[in-house]
């Protein structure tokens, strides 16, 4: 086993351009599992731990910069991510246990890309973009764009995760949720898990939702058919019992022995029904 | 009078270790120039090994390698019987099963070596379920897959059906559950000089794996010495496994010449060690519509997985509580242990107990649907009491506290009133939650069953040496329980001397008498009530010895010298006696099957969400008669940890058994209830002594463990109007039956 | 090379930069006091201070830990000595098998919080099988 230790953002993307069979390690809380496991023997590791200019927080005047290796208990306590991005912060606050979040990254969970990984409803409904950098430079992509199926990105060889950017919501929404239903109250893998932000006309009528499940595909998914058709609409009963047959449209659960298909699109179709209206309960 | 040891708070005596890290688990202990030990296992469940062949390019000689061959006596494990090899020889029973012993001076060498064997297989098809195995799909056992029958009877079964207003039936089922202590099996083994071979490790028993070792090394007693290691939790899962664990350390020392080590990973452990057995339990019950029991029919089936180990008296501990606490004129129950090709199930708290309980309870809340009374009312009506007469023949006298144990609850949870509030949020339709309230009721037969505490013989003491120290000499282990915290105060308090002048030896086999093993409740009542005749024998040699007792260690000191009369140490060792008017026909199952028993009620409020379909537990309030808290912290310790390992039982710890093994046996899947799942307790220690345990204590550990899941399904039904007959009760389930009744 | 402290003393490591930091502190400086249940960062029986924070031990190359502080239970207090909160676990039970206990106490030891549902959920990452969690929250509570 071969550990290269960057220092600095720079050196992380050349040393990673002349190793790119290296494994990029953050907070280390998923990759370990592996290595305890013995699945790692052999392997030459990327630290990037020591990248001290990729654990900070900008703010900009459209929005916050988070460095892509900030714990995620740094991220809980931000006073600006907290007022403006509570879904994430509600998300980030479920992720494993309090050891786990003083060391797992926001960075490190999407490079992951676990189908189940608790943070990407609230990121992909707040259209968060991933900053990267790579030997061809640096390069934007919509945070939804960067799952590629179980445990793959499609980010390109030599190519590192420096920050995610969190746009600020020109208007606060009028109903926001987030949920995770997993096996248990706490450390646990979800069963299904929801974002949802709502904005509504003064009429009632939808102005835009933006819902997004988790551990209901290979990837994070946003219901756009969904969402597409309550555009517009007032939220009836009849509505929102159409836009609960759509959703199944954008989402491809499975049985496994963590739960079953009906089970998670049941749970799902109860978490957006309540959301739409409007009987989310608080917890 | 020095004041009272017994019944106050005394604060454990192996906790300062504990809590500063210098308490010393095996895995703390290190041995220059020792090996690690590895396991070769089995990955098919039934079938003959053709072939074993090790990779060439692997430096096979920097391994020591032990296999069947090497095994100096029987290659079988004793306990019960003696059907488990220690190492397959080339059968294969089930998935996991230990086929060689891999040794290396580096622990992840010793793992990578495994990497290295490749195993073939001759590979038949299993019997992997209970109806498989009763069905004779394939015979994998002498000659109907059959480990063990039981059965009791009482008056006429038929009579008793045609007194009957109403007859009910019912059917249960529970699945394995896994024992979970936080540190995993592991032992180290040594050979001495003089060819004793010495084990020390995380045990519950350290006779039984003597009484083992004996055998395998064909050694003669006095040449095997086991030491129990700081034990980080065992709850029966550490009872009869590491028998075979020490088996395979002290093999491949023996082959080495040097001290093997050998430590299981979490999925090791999970995958390969015993669990609770799964059960399938069938109710008729005949009742009068006064709400009188007039006839009980219970069939109990067992796994027992593919080797006997503990499944014989499982089965019978089972079919002894299979009733529940209740009195009935005409009963029968039928019990079987069956095999099938899966790893053998084994001891967990409660041993059959909370298989039995989840049934009769579940039965008795079905029975009071049918007669249209109120189930704790029914209760009421047949609970056993003073004057009862169970299904054995057994005239219970006195210390019976079920009633009291049930009024207690039902006040102290509010049950009457919770109901109707319960009944009133759940009508409003925009709650979020539906909430329900759960009661049951259950009786645990203290120590060993029937004549099993004659058969054990079991032997304790105190020992006082030339310094004046007085020692406990006990093989009975603490497992976190507080057993050697009991000891001391039970000591001290018969010596009329602080509990901080008392040492406890530790558990090992060269130093103390055997104690018979750590199981069944019975350590305070049967072990503590020796301790406490050795110490009065004791004390009447120090008065003897200094006119006014002596309390001091100086004035010990004295009184040592003379009583010790130049020798090192004087032992006071006395040995358990059969009570005179205890009677047990192991043929016929007649008669005092236990001593005495305890009794335990529960109401357990459960909430679940109408999104998800979650049970969450908000309050659990028991009512437990122990006879006597000789520590009632500790007792509150055991009832809360108990009742916590059956709420996980209940809603969340499901075994994915598929081809005979476990594949969650990690803790990541294998969800045992974190401190968010848990809720408040609210416990009342109830006291109705036991003229023959030490003061008037009697069982405590195994109970809580033994009443709240079926609350928790009574609860469910409460809250959803769904009455589920198996356990966990995951929110799929829920949610699946919800949609079946109002899609 | 790496440095770093553990319970306030300098150290140097040279071995694999890959090892795990659990077994730097095990083997190599013989503190015997983090357990490992899990290895997977799922029992939080190995946990430690890193920097004051908690974190599973078994979660760690010690190549990440150079200039960090760490600490384990051994700079809690002594049997003889005990710490405010370690007795606070003796005086309310919140230890039986003893086994989860050293990492129990290294997150205890970093909680401002005395509200039993702040507790229950920072806590959450510790999985006890003993008590049953109420004597621990009771310890907690009561230091």
């Amino acid at each position: 086993m071969t550990v290269l230790g960057p220092r600095t953002g720079s050196e992380a993307v050349a040393l990673y351009e002349k190793n790119p069979q290296a494994i990029p390690l953050a907070g280390g809380t998923d990759l370990m599992v592996a290595w305890n496991r013995g699945t790692l023997n052999h392997k030459t590791i990327l630290d990037l731990s020591a990248v001290r200019e990729w654990r900070a927080i900008a703010k900009t005047e459209t929005g916050v910069l988070i460095g892509s290796l900030l714990p995620l208990s740094e991220l809980q306590k931000d006073p600006v991510i907290f007022e403006k991005f509570p879904l994430l912060v509600q998300a980030a606050s479920i992720v494993g246990a309090w050891q786990i979040q003083n060391r797992a990254t926001l960075a490190g969970n999407i490079a992951n890309a676990s189908p189940a990984g608790d943070t990407f409803p609230p990121l992909v409904v707040y259209e968060a973009v991933v900053h990267t950098v790579s030997p061809h430079g640096p390069r934007s992509i919509p945070v939804r764009e960067v799952f590629a199926g179980v445990k793959k990105t499609t980010l390109g060889p030599g190519e590192l995760i420096a920050s995610i950017e969190l746009p600020f919501l020109k208007q606060n929404p009028d109903r926001q949720l987030f949920r995770k239903v997993g096996g248990r109250a706490a450390m646990t893998i979800s069963k299904t898990a929801a974002a949802g932000l709502l904005w509504l006309k003064p009429d009632g009528a939808v102005k835009e939702l933006r819902f997004a499940l988790g551990s209901m595909a290979p990837t994070v998914r946003r219901l756009r058919a969904a969402e597409k058709f309550v555009k517009g609409k007032k939220l009836t009963p009849e509505i929102v019992s159409e836009a609960l047959e759509l959703l199944k449209k954008d989402v491809s659960p499975i049985d496994d022995w963590r739960s079953t298909i009906e089970y998670r699109l049941r749970v799902s179709q109860n978490l957006l029904e309540a959301f739409l209206l409007g009987h989310v309960p608080q917890r | 009078m020095s004041s009272a040891q017994v019944g106050v708070s005394v604060e454990r005596l192996d906790a300062p270790q504990k809590l500063c890290g210098t308490a010393k688990f095996i895995d703390d202990y290190q041995f220059p120039g020792g090996l690690f030990g590895a396991t070769l296992r089995t990955t098919i469940a039934r079938g003959r090994i053709t072939k074993i062949s090790f990779d060439a390019s692997f430096p096979w000689d920097e391994c020591v390698i032990a296999r069947s061959t090497d095994i100096p006596g029987a290659n079988n494990v004793l306990f019960i019987e003696h059907d488990q090899p220690l190492l397959t020889e080339d059968l294969v029973m089930h998935p996991q099963q230990a086929i060689l012993l891999v040794a290396h001076a580096q622990r992840v060498k010793a793992a990578e070596a495994l990497k290295h064997i490749q195993v073939e297989y001759d590979e038949w098809e299993p019997v992997l379920s209970i109806e498989d195995s009763l069905a004779r799909k394939h015979v994998i056992r002498g000659e109907d897959n059959v480990l063990k029958t039981c059965l009791v009877e009482k008056g006429d079964i038929e009579e008793g059906f045609a007194m009957a207003d109403f007859v009910i039936q019912g059917e249960y089922r529970v699945g394995h559950q896994e024992q979970a202590y936080l540190e995993n099996q592991g032992v180290a083994a040594w050979v001495e000089k003089d060819g004793t071979i010495t084990v020390l490790g995380s045990l519950q028993c350290p006779y039984y794996v003597h009484k083992a070792l004996v055998k395998i090394f064909a050694k003669p007693v006095d040449k095997i010495r086991i030491i129990q290691a700081a034990t980080g939790g065992a709850f029966g899962g550490k009872e009869d496994y590491p028998s075979i664990i020490a088996g395979h350390a002290a093999l491949l020392a023996l082959k080495a010449g040097k001290p093997v080590k050998i430590i299981y990973d979490r999925e090791e452990d999970m995958a390969s060690t015993t669990k609770r057995h799964p059960a399938v339990i069938r109710h008729k019950t005949g009742v009068t519509k006064e709400g009188r029991l007039v006839a009980q029919d219970i069939e109990i089936t067992i796994d027992g997985g593919a080797f006997a180990t503990c499944s014989p008296v499982v089965l019978s501990r089972a079919t002894l509580h299979a009733t529940g606490a209740y009195e009935c004129l005409h009963v029968r129950v039928r019990s079987t242990a069956v095999a099938t090709n899966a790893p053998p199930n084994g001891a967990f708290r409660g041993f059959g107990v909370p298989q039995a309980i989840f049934a009769a309870e579940l039965q008795m809340e079905k029975v009071a649907l049918a007669v249209g009374i109120d189930s704790l009312e029914l209760r009421r009506k047949n609970a056993w009491r003073p004057g009862t007469l169970t299904a054995t023949g057994q005239h219970l006298k006195d210390s019976v506290g079920a009633l009291k144990c049930l009024s207690i609850c039902a006040a102290k949870s509010r049950y009457a009133q919770k109901r109707r509030e319960y009944a009133r949020w759940n009508s409003k339709r925009s709650n979020p939650t539906w909430r329900g309230i759960g009661f049951s009721l259950c009786h645990h037969g203290a120590g060993f069953t029937g004549s099993g505490e004659v058969t054990l013989a079991s032997r304790a003491g105190v020992s006082l040496s030339q310094d004046g120290l007085i020692t406990i000499l006990a093989a009975s282990t603490d497992l976190g329980q507080g057993t050697s915290t009991i000891f001391a105060q039970i000591a001290a308090q018969a010596l009329g001397l602080p509990t901080s002048l008392i040492r406890i030896e530790t558990p090992d086999t060269a130093m103390v008498p055997n104690s018979g093993p750590t199981v069944a409740s019975r350590t305070t009542m049967v072990i503590g009530g020796l301790i406490e005749r050795a110490a009065h024998d004791l004390k009447a040699d120090l008065l003897k010895a200094s006119r006014t007792l002596p309390r001091t260690q100086a004035a010990l000191k004295r009184a040592a010298k003379v009583l010790c009369d130049g020798e090192p140490v004087k032992r006071y060792e006395v040995q358990f006696e059969k009570p005179a008017d205890i009677t047990w026909d192991d043929q016929l199952f007649r008669g005092e099957a236990y001593g005495v028993y305890s009794y335990a009620a529960v109401a357990v409020e459960v909430e679940v969400d109408k999104l998800t379909y979650e049970a969450r537990v908000r309050q659990v309030t028991t009512a437990q008669d122990i006879g006597k808290a000789i520590n009632p912290r500790l007792a509150k310790g055991q009832i809360m940890g108990g009742t916590a390992q059956a709420l996980g039982w209940a809603l969340w710890e499901h075994a994915d058994f598929r081809g005979g093994w476990m594949r969650n046996s990690q803790l990541t899947n294998y969800l045992i209830p974190t401190f968010e799942d848990t809720p408040p307790m609210d416990v009342t220690i109830v006291e109705e002594p036991y003229a023959r345990g030490p003061h008037g204590a009697k069982g405590l550990g195994e109970m809580p463990m033994d009443l709240p899941a079926p609350a928790v399904v009574a609860a469910i039904a409460d809250a959803t109007g769904h009455w589920f007959s198996q356990i966990p009760v995951l929110p799929e389930k829920i949610c699946h039956e919800l949609l079946r009744k109002s899609p | 090379m790496i440095t770093f402290t553990i319970n306030g003393k300098k150290r140097t490591y040279k071995g694999l930069a890959f090892k795990r930091l659990i077994d730097v502190l095990r083997e190599d400086f013989a503190l015997t006091g983090t357990k490992e249940g899990c290895g997977e960062g799922e029992c939080g029986a190995c946990t430690v201070l890193v920097d004051d924070l908690p974190a599973t031990s078994c979660l760690i190359p010690i190549g990440q830990m150079q200039g960090r502080a760490i600490e384990t239970v051994e700079n809690l207090g002594r049997p003889d000595k005990l710490h405010p909160l370690q007795k606070s676990f003796l005086k309310h039970g919140g230890s039986q098998c003893g086994f989860c206990t050293p990492g129990i106490l290294m997150s205890a030891s970093r909680l401002q919080t005395k509200k039993h549902s702040g507790i229950r959920k920072a806590m959450a990452g510790h999985l006890c099988r003993c008590t049953g969690y109420q004597q621990i929250v009771d310890s907690i509570r009561n230091k």
